[in-house]
């Protein structure tokens, strides 16, 4: 059961990815140069009514969070990692696939790339986990957490910050 | 069909569909770890023994090649699945060597653009699962459960970003 759930909102993301053509290279670099803010006007609309939802099914009890600890030199190193990648590719681990499937041929040396970056991982982990994974462990916490306020706080601070990128997009045009 | 869906909308339905995933299958958005699951089933297939790397067999195989096939793995598939039936729907399924952007700065000579296509995905690879995540995990995952991990590495995704897609695009000689 768990594979349909994968299959079936994995089918409506890519429908809505597709549409709002977020898994262009023009768009996705076009956002790193600063040129055209598409990907962020999707990907920071999904995250605000996201955030409402979740933390509402969390206040019912109906869901969990299941967070990702915070490692300064996992996050600090291999994000920037992926972003050189990222650069360079103009497709994401989740949208590369999709890419391909709108008919864009390079995405697949994109998709092979990451296949073979997966077993250099796998191969290098023992001195990752020694060095750079080993630096500034902060264990699972959110911001309201370390912050020590309401999630709603943080979430109301975060829909302000993202209008008012959205306003500026807009005015810019981008 | 061909007029691209609001940006704005498009995402805020994708919230509702993350939404949806967390309330009835218990599964957050993410979409890296499948490479590495990926590259340890390839790799079995041609016979290498995966046991010896500790990557693959930590956390009980999380990572290695005997979690397949699991709800990540159908994800990915749906995204692709999804996109064709969009773009063939829309009529605007194209196929495309080089992208636009790319052959107005570098030419359309496909070579280049997938040799810097798979030196890219090999590192972003690498990079998301040193921070555990990519702008799936991270970034819409992460964001919507407000986890400071999420905060720092969509950051830094971007410093990164910015960084190399600004120096490859860099005006070269007063050519823009």
């Amino acid at each position: 059961m768990s594979l349909i759930y994968g299959l079936v909102s994995g089918i409506l993301f890519g429908i809505l990815l597709q549409r709002a053509e977020v898994l262009r290279y023009d768009r996705q670099v076009g956002a790193l140069r600063l040129l055209d803010m598409t990907i962020f006007k999707f990907m920071l609309s999904a995250i605000l009514v996201a955030s409402v939802g979740i933390y509402l099914l969390k206040d019912m009890g109906l869901a969990a969070l299941n967070i990702k600890a915070t490692g300064l030199g996992a996050q600090i190193v291999g994000g920037t990692l992926f972003g050189i990648g990222w650069g360079l590719l103009g497709y994401c681990p989740g949208t590369a696939g999709g890419a391909l499937a709108e008919g864009r041929l390079d995405a697949f040396w994109g998709l092979a790339g990451m296949l073979a970056g997966g077993g250099i991982y796998a191969a290098l982990y023992p001195t990752f986990k020694a060095t750079v994974l080993s630096w500034g462990n902060l264990g699972k916490v959110t911001l309201p957490q370390a912050m020590g306020v309401s999630p709603w706080i943080v979430i109301v601070t975060m829909a302000l910050l993202f209008l008012a990128m959205f306003r500026l997009f807009e005015k810019r045009g981008l | 069909m061909r007029q691209r869906w609001n940006p704005y909308l498009a995402g805020g339905l994708a919230g509702i569909v993350l939404v949806a995933s967390v309330a009835v299958a218990g599964h957050y958005f993410g979409a890296s770890t499948t490479f590495a699951r990926g590259a340890a089933a390839i790799e079995q297939t041609v016979g290498v023994d995966t046991a010896q790397y500790e990557y693959f067999t930590a956390k009980n195989g999380k990572y290695g090649a005997g979690s397949l096939p699991n709800w990540q793995l159908l994800f990915v598939f749906g995204v692709a699945l999804g996109s064709l039936g969009a773009a063939l729907a829309s009529r605007t399924f194209e196929i495309k060597k080089v992208p636009d952007m790319w052959a107005a700065r570098f030419g359309d000579r496909p070579l280049w653009r997938n040799l810097t296509a798979f030196a890219g995905g090999l590192v972003l690879i690498i990079g998301a699962r040193l921070a555990g995540g990519c702008p799936s995990g991270h970034g819409l995952s992460g964001l919507s459960q407000l986890a400071v991990s999420g905060f720092v590495a969509l950051a830094f995704f971007f410093v990164g970003g910015w960084l190399t897609a600004n120096l490859l695009y860099a005006k070269r000689g007063g050519r823009s």
